[in-house]
């Protein structure tokens, strides 16, 4: 086989890549969020129970939690298996979300109550003083951690494969398990092209946000 | 009549009393600085009259109409005050300008999002907000820096900016706390002297500093406070010339 067909077979393999990092992305920001928020809460039971759950994803790896996602609901409900890519997408959402609800309540909690106040006494709504006036300080404080969480997420994808959720290392194995190695070495190339280019991109933003200081 | 009346305020932190029995009242148009040694319960009084805490005891009215009444648990919803704490304004030590804005941003901002939540952003209201925010930064010598973000404005450009901010809601009554405090002390004089151009304006004011001098020059009445309590209060010929207390000479000797 060629380098193109080679290509070309380990390009489909990471579209499939670029698929399950950009759905883990829009599902687990938004709940990241909804789970800082949990764990910030008045509330101390929500509060606890959200700790808890966090710690228990933080503190299991990555690879069990996918296999609990992809067989768990089969034993225990004898429901059908969830399909591969669900499973992973699920199991990677909800881990990352937990990560990145601990650097978004840092964030959060890093803004002065000053800053609150000052929108408090001019009359603002609670919803309007976290959207208008601290949302996007709290954005340019968390760039940098989220960069790097992002980046690791997209060579993390290639933990899918223990469910044999076939994108780009694992198409790699296949043909490495009939005797063609160098694939796995030129798979490689794709991660380092598309990390540079969110690279870039978070550059880009950290310099968007450079106009002001906070 | 009396457009703030303050009856026996009382707050509590825990076990300690900050407010003990607090009672005064400030006519329309005038200015009231507010002194005494740190940790009295100055800050705590005017975070009182913005609804930043909830008094334990006692009454705020202004124009006659009850706005706090530590007795009714059940008017204090979060739209109700937020209504009612539009009658005052505060400045902070510390400015609290929203870094991610102008200095023009800084000044419309609230009243761009009032409208909105009101359903009234029309072009025409949204220009005229943005024609106060301008006319405001000139009143405080600032409208060539409008287009200036908080970090790139001195101490005193920001807290003049902050108070121009605090203009903008047209509030009954503004409150400054220590307005100077956090600023080099070349820096002070064009902070005191728009305050003092307020004052000159008749804008009904409580200025909790330490500047004495500025306070005699600018303040129609003078209230000490020690340990929560007000222990004088009355116009600066009587208050600061001929203090009736031990504890307020001891205090004007130490600062003056
Ligand atoms: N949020 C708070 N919790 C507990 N104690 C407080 C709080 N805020 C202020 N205090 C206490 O209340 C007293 C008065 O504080 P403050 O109003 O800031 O005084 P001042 O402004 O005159 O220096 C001080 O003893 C201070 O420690
Ligand atoms: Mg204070």
């Amino acid at each position: 086989m060629g380098f193109w067909d080679v290509t070309l077979i380990l390009w489909g393999g990471f579209q499939k890549t670029m698929l399950l990092f950009a759905l883990t992305l829009v599902f687990s920001l938004p709940l990241g969020l909804v789970i800082s928020f949990g764990s910030m809460s008045r509330f101390a039971p929500l509060r606890y129970l959200v700790k808890v759950i966090v710690w228990i994803v933080r503190g299991i790896p990555l690879m069990l939690q996918i296999f609990i996602i992809y067989y768990v609901p089969g034993i225990l409900f004898q429901q059908p298996i969830t399909e591969r890519f669900n499973a992973a997408v699920i199991a990677f959402s909800i881990n990352y979300a937990c990560y990145f609800s601990e650097i978004f309540r840092g964030g959060i909690q890093s803004i002065s109550r000053s800053q609150y106040e000052a929108g408090q006494v001019l009359g603002m709504t609670k919803s309007q003083v976290f959207f208008r006036v601290v949302l996007l300080q709290v954005v340019k404080r968390i760039t940098a951690p989220m960069s790097n969480e992002v980046i690791t997420l997209v060579k993390d994808t290639a933990l899918a494969r223990v469910i044999v959720v076939v994108e780009v290392l694992k198409e790699a194995e296949l043909l490495a398990s009939r005797g063609l190695l160098w694939p796995l070495f030129y798979t490689g190339a794709f991660y380092l092209l598309f990390v540079g280019i969110l690279t870039l991109l978070f550059g880009y933003i950290e310099k968007r946000m450079s106009y002001f200081k906070a | 009549m009396a457009i703030l009346e303050v009856q026996n305020l009382s707050k509590w932190f825990g076990s300690s009393e900050v407010l003990q029995d607090i009672s005064f009242t400030l006519e329309k148009g005038r200015t009231l600085a507010v002194i005494g040694a740190s940790g009295s319960g100055k800050t705590t009084l005017l975070r009182c009259l913005n609804f930043l805490e909830r008094p334990n005891e006692g009454r705020i009215l202004v124009r006659g109409e009850v706005l706090f009444d530590a007795d009714e648990r059940s008017r204090h919803n979060e739209q109700g005050i937020r209504e009612k704490r539009l009658h005052f304004g505060l400045v902070f030590q510390s400015f609290n300008l929203f870094p991610q804005y102008t200095a023009l941003q800084n000044v419309t901002l609230a009243r761009r999002l009032m409208a909105k939540t009101r359903g009234e952003a029309s072009r025409e209201v949204l220009e005229g907000i943005r024609d106060q925010g301008l006319a405001l930064l000139a009143q405080i010598g600032l409208e060539d820096k409008r287009d200036h973000y908080p970090h790139q404005l001195s101490g005193g450009q920001q807290q003049r900016v902050a108070i121009a901010r605090a203009l903008a809601m047209g509030p009954d009554i503004l409150c400054f706390d220590e307005p100077t405090s956090a600023l080099d002390p070349e820096l002070t004089g064009e902070v005191l002297r728009v305050i003092r151009g307020l004052a000159d304006g008749h804008t009904t004011m409580i200025i909790v500093t330490h500047e004495m001098e500025f306070a005699r020059g600018v303040a129609d009445e003078i209230m000490f406070m020690d340990e929560g309590v007000i222990i004088e209060y009355g116009p600066p010929a009587t208050t600061l010339d001929n203090p009736s207390s031990e504890r307020m000479r001891r205090f004007l000797e130490r600062y003056c």
